[in-house]
Order: structure tokens, then sequence, then C-alpha cells
């Protein structure tokens, strides 16, 4: 049997902006009720262009922002954090990576620091503990013990992306949603971030929310694609269904303006542009 | 003859740890007519050769060169009230973040005319209507109505619209693109690219496209520069560069595209340098 770690019924999220002693306020929909379910170790990629909503609902899977209606189930339990009381356990579970490395840790806590507050915070456990803890981490993303004395502004772009992503790892998450996790890295460093997402995925069967505007990353990573347009999800199923037989029109000029990079396509287009000349 | 040719361009920064060479020894030329692509990773010295090309760098900067000639005109012997004339007249250059490059407190019917003033000395009926005329050409609906919106009035495309108007707006001989889509969504991006590379074909200008970004070179280029630590790794017309790229950098940058991965796992810059370090000696 296959276990669902993270469903969503229908939900949706308003925001009220303005409402100053001179405008009238107005309510943006910014999530339209999205409804999917995630299976225990799978990749759902959530795609769209920006402001269709995309962060929104990663914020509210992650348990930082309520929905405004509709469910939310995590490991089948439903949970609204407007209503009910979060656990610790509940928070422990799932945690969020932004897309800046940089925004996201405090440049006046050395990097041992960042990575064992989670546990500071949420767990028992004693100073010594933390630490040796950090350290194992601080080895599987790929840095090392000599590491942990240091600051945030001594690790490149793709470095801090590891110690977002091991600080995240802290307290054993079962579901991780990365918000446009490679977006700002280079070519070369995105590369070695998603393949430590896929190691660690393999290790701890971890599943993921991967948030992204990037057709060819997400086809690398994804499992399950639902793709998002005005906070309405207009495309859902899985990587090959959607990839290789979209339905709706604006999944398909997505793909149309998508650069191609293969031969062939460059071929094509030399030729087209000698016929003009 | 091309339209800019320079040979041998260094760029070093004075800092407090010493001289860092951005840009070391780099052999570059574009004809009319003709798109390149820089391609590079961040900090490749990309942005910093072109800022030298258009003497935009600080003091901080020493730039040498060999020869560095436009349009026939020696560039290193160039007074620097002559350079002003050229640069933004006939080299015209647009920035990533079009926000960022207008002035938010100006209309940009305002900041299109200044240019027009500035170096065309047209009057204002004129300026007024070739400032139309131009918001037209790079698509931007109901041109006379946009000339009075500030820049925080319009989507990130639509500013870098306009900033491709006001480059475009003297007739420029040579465009130089950095990055101009990096910020914008893929659908923008496409549109943007589309138009750059219309207008260069319709003026028959040079144009130089800076970008870090594999599809970009593929969409728009005709020759490719690949450039890794301020040095030029590869220079090749496009089709030969992603069909038999020659240096092992270009390889490694095109092994890691998620598209060409092969198997479970991406192959890495870092490890493909590594084992060719290991073999050949790499440039470091
Ligand atoms: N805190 C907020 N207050 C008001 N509106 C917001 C807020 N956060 C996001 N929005 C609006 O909700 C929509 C979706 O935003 P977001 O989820 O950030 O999109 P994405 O991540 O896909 O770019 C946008 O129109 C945005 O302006
Ligand atoms: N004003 C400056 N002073 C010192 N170093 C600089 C300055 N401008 C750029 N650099 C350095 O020069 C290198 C090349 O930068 P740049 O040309 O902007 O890279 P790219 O455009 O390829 O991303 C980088 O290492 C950058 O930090
Ligand atoms: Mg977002
Ligand atoms: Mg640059």
């Amino acid at each position: 049997m296959t276990e669902i770690v993270l469903e969503g019924r229908n939900i949706v999220r308003d925001y009220h902006v303005g409402g100053s002693f001179f405008g009238k306020a107005k309510t943006v929909r910014a999530v339209k009720g999205v409804s999917f379910t995630l299976e225990k170790g799978k990749t759902l990629a959530i795609v769209g262009e920006s402001g269709c909503g995309k962060s929104t609902l990663g914020r509210i899977l992650t348990l930082i922002d309520p929905q405004t209606s509709g469910e939310l189930l995590i490991d089948g339990k439903a949970i609204n954090i407007a209503k009910d009381r979060v656990t610790s356990e509940m928070r422990r579970k799932v945690q969020i990576i932004f897309q800046n490395p940089y925004g996201s840790l405090n440049p006046r806590q050395k990097i041992g620091e960042v990575l064992g507050e989670p546990l500071l915070l949420n767990t028992k456990k004693t100073a010594a503990q933390r630490r040796d803890l950090a350290m194992e981490m601080l080895v599987k993303v790929g840095l090392g013990p000599e590491h942990y004395n240091r600051y945030p502004h001594m690790f490149s772009g793709g470095q801090r992306q590891r110690i977002a992503i091991a600080r995240a790892l802290m307290l054993s998450p079962s579901l991780l949603v990365l918000d446009e996790p490679v977006s700002a890295l280079d070519l070369s460093v995105q590369a070695q971030v998603l393949n430590l997402l896929a190691d660690l995925q393999d290790e701890f069967n971890l599943t993921y929310v991967f948030i992204s505007h990037d057709l060819s990353v997400v086809r690398y990573i994804a499992d399950e694609v639902m793709v998002m347009y005005y906070g309405e999800v207009v495309e859902y199923g899985t990587r090959d269904e959607v990839f290789s037989n979209p339905q709706h029109s604006y999944t398909k000029t997505l793909f149309a303006a998508t650069p191609k990079s293969d031969v062939e396509s460059i071929k094509a287009r030399l030729a087209k542009k000698k016929v003009a000349a | 003859m091309a339209l800019l040719e320079i040979k041998n361009l260094s760029v070093g920064f004075d800092t407090s740890t010493g001289q860092f060479m951005a840009v070391q020894g780099i052999d570059l030329s574009v004809d009319a007519r003709e798109v390149l692509a820089i391609v590079g990773e961040s900090g490749s010295g990309k942005s910093v050769a072109m800022l030298a090309v258009m003497g935009l760098l600080p003091k901080s900067a020493t730039v040498t060169a060999d020869s560095m000639t436009f349009d026939g005109h020696d560039m290193l012997k160039m007074t620097t009230k002559r350079k002003r004339e050229i640069v933004g007249r006939d080299v015209a250059m647009i920035f990533q973040e079009p926000m960022a490059s207008l002035n938010p407190c100006f209309t940009v019917g305002f900041q299109l005319e200044e240019v027009l003033r500035f170096h065309m000395k047209m009057d204002a009926k004129t300026r007024r209507r070739r400032a139309i005329e131009l918001l037209q050409q790079v698509g931007i609906p109901t041109p006379e109505e946009r000339l009075s919106s500030y820049p925080h009035q319009m989507s990130g495309g639509q500013c870098q619209r306009v900033m491709i108007a006001i480059a475009i707006a003297c007739n420029p001989k040579l465009l130089i693109a950095d990055e101009p889509t990096t910020a914008l969504d893929v659908t923008i991006q496409k549109q943007i690219l589309d138009l750059l590379v219309s207008l260069q074909a319709k003026y028959g200008m040079g144009l130089i496209m800076i970008t870090h970004d594999m599809g970009v070179v593929a969409e728009t280029a005709d020759r490719v520069i690949v450039q890794y630590k301020g040095r030029k790794m590869e220079e090749a017309d496009v089709l030969s560069l992603f069909e038999s790229p020659k240096s092992p950098y270009t390889r490694a940058l095109l092994s890691a595209l998620p598209e060409n991965a092969t198997g479970d796992r991406l192959s890495t810059v870092a490890d493909f340098m590594k084992n060719e370090a290991a073999i050949s000696g790499a440039p470091s």
C-alpha cells in the first residue's frame, strides 16, 4: 500500500490588500481551490510564472500561513493552523527551503549554530549532542566539520544552499518544500544541488514539493507535475503525461517558450534564418 | 572589417588584497549583422569585459588591450568626449534589471526623449513622434498613453521593452544585451529574445548577447564565446559548439544541463574540471 504524506483538498488563499482611509479593501484570491495527493518518497513539481501562487501554496503546505478555506492533510491528519494548535511534531515533519540562500541565513550566526538551532528549539538534546548532529549533517550535504565555525558570508551561493538544506534536515522532516531552490545558482552548482537532493531523497525516503519555473529542471526531478496559472491548477499529472501530452493551452505556451538547445532545433532555427535573409 | 574588434583585453581591479584580474587576454570580434553570444557562469568577467568596451568601469579598474577598434575608430586613442558621443548612440547597452536601469522618478516618455535630445539633437515635436514610433517597434500597446507612465506602473517585461526602445533610439550599429531576460518569466523571455533578434535583423545591427544560459545561446547566437574565470575557453559557430564542443569546460557545461542528463545523476563542472586537471592541467 502506498502512503499518502500530503494532501490538499480545494485549498484557497485570499489576501486582503489596500483598505486604507481612502481606498476600499480588495481581496486577491492567490490560490483558487488546489487539490492533490502526494505519496511518500515522491517529488511533486509546481510550475507557473511569477505571481501565480506557488509560494503562497508552499507556505500553506509548510504551516507558515493558514489557508482561507479547504483542507490540508499531513500524514492523513487534517490541520488548519488558523484553528488548531500546531504540535512541535507537526512542525518537525514539514520544512521549507527558499530561493535566496543568503537572505534566509542570519549573517551573525556561525554555521554550527544555524544547524543546532532547530534542535535547541524543538528537542531536549544537549549541546554536545547538537554539535555532533550538526557535524554529521555538514558531511551529509557535502561540506565538512571545518565549516562549523564559519559565517554565512564566507560561503558561495551553492554552499549556502547546502547549508539551508542541512538546516531543514536537522529535525528529520518527512516533507521538504523547496521554493525555487536552484533558481539563483549557476548551472554547475545547480547540478550539484540537484544531485544532493536526489541522494538525500533516496537515503531518507523524503517527499519533495519542488517549486520551479524551469521546465528542464522539473522534467529531470519530478514524478508528478502541477501547472498553476493565476492561482488555478490548469494541469496536473505524472511527469510523462504532462510533458508528452500537455492539455491546457497555457502549458503548451510554456513548453513552446522554453529554449531548445538540442542540435536539431538549432539547425532548424539557422535554416529559417537563412531563408529570411 | 569587423564592427568591433578587440585584441588581448585584460581588466584588473585594485582590491585590499592586491590586484584581481577579472578579464585576462580576451580576443573578440563581432560583425555588423552578426549575433555573438558570450556565455559563462557568474563572475566569469562577461559584464566587466563589455563595460570596459563602453568605458563604464570605476576608477579602481585598469583596462589594457593591444587594440580596440569600433567601426574603424581606435577606441584606445579616443578622447573621453568622443567616446561619450559614441557610447549610447552607435553602441548601446541593455542590462539585466530593467527596473533598476530605468529611473523611477521620470516617465517613460521623458527618459526616451532625453536620449533623443542628447544624442540626436531633435526638437520636441520630432522627439515625441520618434518616441511613439520606438514604443510601437518594441511592441508596447497604446504608446501615446504609455509615454506618461512611470516604470513602476509597468511589468518587468514591459520595462525591458522600454529599455530596448531606449537602446535602439539612435539606430546603434552595435547593441550589447547583458543578461536581458534573466529576471523574466520564460514566456516573456521568449518574447524579448524574439524582439531583440528581429530588430537586429531588421536594422542590420551587430548584437552581443551576454548570458549564463545555454538555452538563450542556442536560441539566438550565430557565433559563441565561452568564458570561464576571465579567460576565453572556446569560440565557435553555434552549431559546432553544441554539436562538437572542443573545450572540456564547454563539454562540462553542456553535460550539466538537466535536459542532457543520462541516468540518475547530473555531471557537474567541478567533477569535470577535477578530472581534466588531473589529466592535462586545465586553467585554474
Ligand atoms: N502577503 C501578501 N499580501 C498580499 N498579496 C500577496 C501576498 N503574498 C503574495 N501575494 C499575491 O498573491 C499572488 C501570488 O503570489 P506568490 O504566491 O508569491 O506567487 P509565486 O510564488 O508563484 O510567484 C500574487 O498576486 C501576489 O502579489
Ligand atoms: N568594481 C569591481 N571591483 C572589484 N571586483 C569587481 C568589480 N566589478 C566586478 N568585479 C569582479 O570581477 C569578476 C567578473 O565580474 P562580472 O564581469 O560582473 O561577471 P559576470 O558578468 O560574468 O557574472 C567577478 O569576480 C567580480 O566580483
Ligand atoms: Mg515565489
Ligand atoms: Mg554580469
